[in-house]
Formats: structure tokens, C-alpha cells, sequence
């Protein structure tokens, strides 16, 4: 990434995240913050706590200790639903696409926490309620040309290639309007070619929507060419926080990453 | 050979969003109403109301109440007797108690009271799932019955245990009551049951429906997307138990005429209802009819053919009529697990290509 790209106050800080379950840690202390407009990874060895740490800000985990400040409101913790309304939109490690239905009408479950109408207007499929599906189905048309699904609009999920599922997931995410875009793994799994579509689709969200993205990812070469800045976490802990060459260098990534016997206890 | 939609262009969202989308299949709609509108009720006599039309489209109608739950949101339910117990004791009160009150308005109240009964019973979803909320909804269908057969209020004090309907007119014509005329009945019930099987599809492809549908799929993800669990399992509930309810009372008010709660709403009803939207298609308003149309008609088809055909006995024609039933259903679920819809689906994309293949 070029160097001077300049971003906005932090759209989000956690503070002091302490999470577990039962006597198991899964984070221990964790402090960060994502800057309005940026890419910013969150790395680690597996089971690092990089997937609690996302449903900790989605509020599908409630930490023990801790708050998040999102846009400027500072709590102790989220709530899902919360969180969706107020532009937090995220992907999943195992894909959670919704496999009965078709590409089309996933993404447009993006749309529903946009859609005002209730039962009634609905059941008549008159006037307003005919109008406003259609408006969302029209900004639904906008992110299937953008990540170039045109032709699979009508197919059931359950019938698509893995690499085509992540990016219907990723569809669905977008077309919630987010403001912070979480993503876990987006190119896990995936081929060379694949993986560089993905790196194209998530700078461009990021380039032409100005969303803030954090992502999960494993291929360090995919994070250290498209995010701006990393965190590392190691056994629920922050051991590092910067930009790609600076963490690539920190003595601590490298050990947590190459496993180095510490004879401290 | 004519089923091709080449040539059909959509230039809006508007047309490629509608019901139905190509042309011949718009023809084909139009044809099957009317010969249901039109060319039926001139056949309809009391054998083929009561033994046939009727129960095929009272059914359908409980069949999609029961497959926007358990089809569309995944929610299992047993309790389906019980709901429309409910939705004809409401009737059945509401008639006796408030004579001069328009028998389509009885109706839709009784659909709301059963829809109020049915987000009770629902409340116990968002704890449990699969089968054990099936064990649940059980409970729903015994207490329900039972409550209606021990209550003394809810039979009006009948001394013989059954509740009967009373004559009810609907725009100067005769509807329910012994005296009530067949294609009046069928008509009735046809246009009825016709604009709610309309409301339950837009229902489906609209925001409400996605909602259920990503309940159904995955529970999880459709929470962190921001649908609300509670809401759209009890809306599915409801809706649900309204449309059930709406069958229990067209069902006891229109079709039988009386009826006495263990017999004509026990467990059996649940699960032929339950084998209808198995068989006809989950997920699937369409197969709602289909497996209604299937599961009424068979048996009545088989008789025939069993009785008048090869001169068995009833009694013996009636066991097999039974025994073959459930080899059918077992048949249709091994060589088509999604039902009737789904081979009808299959059939129109072979008919596109029709006849040449490849």
C-alpha cells in the first residue's frame, strides 16, 4: 500500500477487552482502535482470539471486562441487532450463507434491517411496500454488478463453488450500507486467482465506498500488500500494533509465528 | 415445445419480481381458475363439496399455515389440531354469542385468536429447537383439546359434547348450515382460501419471509445480520396460527357443520397436515396445495378403484387404502425428499428444453 493515505478520528476503540469462557481465556486485556477508512488486519496463530475478538465488536460475545467505543458511544458491550442498524456488517469464517435461498435474495437480507414496511403492507404487495422492494432491489443490482455475479443472481447458495459463496457472504455484507465491514478469512480456502479477485473487491469497497474494513486473514502476504495497519494477537494478548513492516519486524510476531521456547516459567 | 421464455424480455425489476414471471406460466394460472371458478360449481353436488373440494382446499389452506412455520422458518410444530380446535371454538362462540355479525369477519377473528394462542406456544422457540420444540408444540395440541373437551363454557353446555354451526349468510347466500348449498360452499371457500394463498406468497417474497428463511437456514447468522429471532419466530407463529385457525374455523363452520373436539381435531389432524407439507413441498406454497390435493384425494381415488373397481370389501379396501398411503408417502419422500413442488419445478425445466435435450 502507498504510503500517505490519510484517515479519520477511530471508528472504533476497544478498551481493555477481557473475555472467557468458563476457566478458558480467549482474551485477556486487548486495546485497539480502527481508524475511519482504513484496512486494518487482525493476525495471530490459531486460536489467537482473532474470531472472538469480531464477535466481540458484532456483540455476539459479551466481554467479562472492557468497552467499546463505536462512534463515539462508549459501551460495555454491543448487541447484535444494534450492531447491524448502526453499520456494522460482517462475513464469516465458515461461510453462513442462507442455503435454501438464491444469491438474489440473500443479498437482500443485507437490506432488512433497511425495510420499514411491516406484515400487512407486505401481504398486500401494493403501493408502498411494492415500491420500497424494489428500491432495495435496485441497490441490490448495484452490489451484484459490483462484485460480478450477474449471472448466478437466481441460483440457490447451496449450488455455488466455495469461491463464489465467500463473495455472495461478502455481497450480503455490503449491501447492508456498512460503515465498518468485518471480514473473517475472506481467502481462506481460496485458489491464487480467487484470492486476488477477493484483494481487489475489499480495496475496492474500501476505495470507492470509503468503508472501514477489518479483516482476518492468514496469508501474510495478502495482509502485509492490502491492509494499512496490524494488530497481532497471541493467546487472547496483544503482543504488537502497526503497520505491516513494523510488525513484520517485532521480534515477538516473528517468535509467536515461528514458536520459540521461552523458558520464562 | 411452447414452454420457452426466449423472447421475454424483463426491462424492469418490477416485472422480473412478479409472481409469475413468464408468459405461459400466466396462462396456465388464469385457465386453472377459471375451471375453478367457472366450470366446477356446475359440477359441484354434495358428494363432491364435501368428500372432495372442500376438504382439498380447507386443507390446503391449514397446509400453508402450517408450511410458513415449519417450511419457511423451520420451526417443527405438532400442534396443528389443537390451532384449529382453537380457530373453530372460536367460531363456534363468536356465532352464538354475536348473531348478527358477518360470518367473514367471524373468520378473521377467529384466525386471531388462534394467532394469539399460537405466539404462546411459540414463546417456548426461542429457547428450544428441531425436535424438542416438536415435544413442545405436542403439548399445545393435548392441553388445547383437552381444555375444549372439559370446559363446559366452550361447548355452550351442549349436553351431547358437539359443538354445531348455526346458518350463517354472506351477501343474502347461504354458506354454513345443512341447508347451505354445495357450489355455494365450494366458491366460498375457493375465493377464500385463494386470496390468502396470495397474501402468504407476497408474504414470502418479501422482507418477513427472508426472515424467516435465514432463521431457518442458519440461526446464528441471520441474528448478526440483525434480524431479530424473537420477532420473526413469534411473527411466524402467528401468522401462522392465524392461518391455521382460519382452516379450524372454515373446517368445522363450512365442511362439517359439527363437531366434537378429541375426534375431529386430535393428533391425527396434526400429522396429516405435517405428512401434507412433507410431502407436497417444505418451503412451498404451491406444495401446500399439492400435498393437500395428494393426501385428501388418494385415499378417496384408491376406494374407488379398490371398491367399485375390483369388488373388495370396504372393510378390506379400507385397510389397504391405509397400508398403501404410507407406502406412497414413504416412496414420494425416498424418490423426491422436496416434495411435489420440486418434481413440478423439475417437469417445467425438462419442458423447456423439450424435445430436444441438448
Amino acid at each position: 500500500m502507498e504510503g500517505d493515505r490519510k484517515f479519520g478520528d477511530p471508528i472504533l476503540e476497544v478498551q481493555d477487552i477481557n473475555l472467557s469462557f468458563g476457566g478458558v481465556t480467549a482474551l485477556e486485556g486487548v486495546s485497539f482502535d480502527i481508524l475511519n477508512g482504513e484496512v486494518r488486519a487482525i493476525i495471530g496463530p490459531n486460536g489467537a482470539g482473532k474470531s472472538s475478538m469480531l464477535n466481540v465488536i458484532n456483540g455476539f460475545y459479551h466481554p467479562q471486562q472492557g468497552q467499546i467505543t463505536y462512534k463515539g458511544k462508549t459501551r460495555r458491550q454491543m448487541r447484535p441487532h444494534h450492531a447491524a442498524s448502526s453499520g456494522i456488517a460482517r462475513t464469516f469464517q465458515n461461510i453462513a450463507l442462507f442455503k435454501g435461498m438464491s444469491t438474489l435474495d440473500n443479498i437482500m437480507t443485507g437490506r432488512n434491517t433497511k425495510m420499514r414496511k411491516n406484515l400487512l403492507w407486505q401481504a398486500l404487495y401494493l403501493g408502498p411496500a411494492k415500491r420500497e422492494e424494489l428500491e432495495h432491489r435496485d441497490f441490490v443490482e448495484h452490489v451484484i454488478d459490483f462484485l460480478e455475479i450477474q449471472a448466478i443472481r437466481k441460483t440457490p447458495v447451496g449450488k455455488l463453488p466455495y469461491g463464489m459463496q465467500k463473495r455472495v457472504e461478502l455481497g450480503r455484507a455490503l449491501a447492508a450500507e456498512p460503515e465498518l465491514l468485518l471480514l473473517d478469512e475472506p481467502m481462506a480456502g481460496m485458489n491464487l486467482e480467487e484470492k486476488e479477485d477477493m484483494c481487489r473487491f475489499v480495496l475496492d469497497v474500501n476505495d470507492q465506498f470509503g468503508t472501514t474494513i477489518a479483516l482476518i486473514e492468514h496469508d501474510m502476504g495478502v495482509v502485509m500488500d492490502i491492509s494499512d495497519r496490524v494488530v497481532v494477537l497471541d493467546y487472547g494478548k496483544k503482543i504488537a500494533d502497526g503497520t505491516p513492516e513494523e510488525v513484520r519486524a517485532d521480534q515477538r510476531v516473528i517468535e509467536a509465528y515461528l514458536g520459540v521456547t521461552r523458558d520464562d516459567n | 415445445m411452447f414452454y420457452r421464455e426466449a423472447g421475454q424480455f424483463k426491462t424492469d425489476y418490477a416485472s422480473d419480481q412478479a409472481l409469475f414471471p413468464i408468459a405461459q406460466d400466466r396462462w396456465f394460472v388464469l385457465a386453472v381458475l377459471f375451471v375453478a371458478v367457472a366450470v366446477v360449481p356446475f359440477f359441484v353436488d354434495d358428494y363432491w363439496a364435501n368428500a372432495i373440494t372442500l376438504p382439498f382446499l380447507i386443507y390446503a389452506l391449514a397446509a400453508i399455515g402450517l408450511n410458513l412455520l415449519t417450511g419457511y422458518c423451520g420451526q417443527v410444530s405438532l400442534g396443528t389440531g389443537g390451532f384449529m380446535a382453537v380457530g373453530a371454538f372460536s367460531t363456534f362462540k363468536l356465532t352464538t354469542a354475536f348473531p348478527e355479525l358477518n360470518f367473514i369477519v367471524v373468520i378473521l377473528l377467529s384466525g386471531a385468536i388462534t394467532a394469539g394462542v399460537g405466539v404462546l406456544f411459540g414463546i417456548p422457540s426461542l429457547r428450544i429447537k428441531g425436535f424438542y420444540l416438536a415435544v413442545a408444540t405436542l403439548a399445545a395440541q393435548f392441553f388445547l383439546v383437552w381444555l375444549f373437551n372439559k370446559v363446559d363454557w366452550f361447548l355452550n353446555y351442549s349436553p351431547t359434547g358437539q359443538i354445531s354451526m348455526p346458518p350463517r349468510e354472506i351477501f343474502g347466500i347461504l354458506i354454513t348450515g345443512p341447508r347451505a348449498a354445495p357450489e355455494a360452499k365450494y366458491l366460498f371457500c375457493l375465493i377464500f382460501i385463494g386470496i390468502f394463498a396470495l397474501l402468504a406468497k407476497n408474504l414470502v417474497r418479501g422482507r418477513v419471509g427472508r426472515s424467516w428463511m435465514a432463521i431457518r437456514d442458519m440461526d446464528i447468522a441471520a441474528e448478526l445480520i440483525g434480524i431479530r429471532p424473537l420477532e420473526a419466530k413469534l411473527t411466524a407463529f402467528a401468522v401462522s396460527s392465524f392461518y391455521v385457525g382460519m382452516a379450524g374455523s372454515l373446517y368445522f363452520g363450512v365442511w362439517l357443520g359439527a363437531a366434537e373436539p378429541i375426534e375431529a381435531f386430535g393428533i391425527e389432524q396434526s400429522f396429516l397436515v405435517l405428512f401434507m407439507i412433507i410431502v407436497g413441498g417444505l418451503g412451498s406454497i404451491l406444495g401446500s396445495f399439492l400435498g393437500a390435493a395428494f393426501i385428501t384425494l388418494m385415499p378417496i381415488l384408491m376406494k374407488n378403484f379398490m371398491v367399485d373397481g375390483l369388488q373388495l370389501a370396504v372393510v378390506t379396501a379400507k385397510h389397504i387404502e391405509i397400508t398403501m398411503l404410507g407406502v406412497l408417502i414413504i416412496f414420494f419422500l425416498i424418490v423426491e425428499p422436496h416434495g411435489f413442488a420440486r418434481l413440478w419445478q423439475i417437469a417445467k425445466e425438462k419442458l423447456r428444453l423439450w424435445p430436444f435435450p441438448h
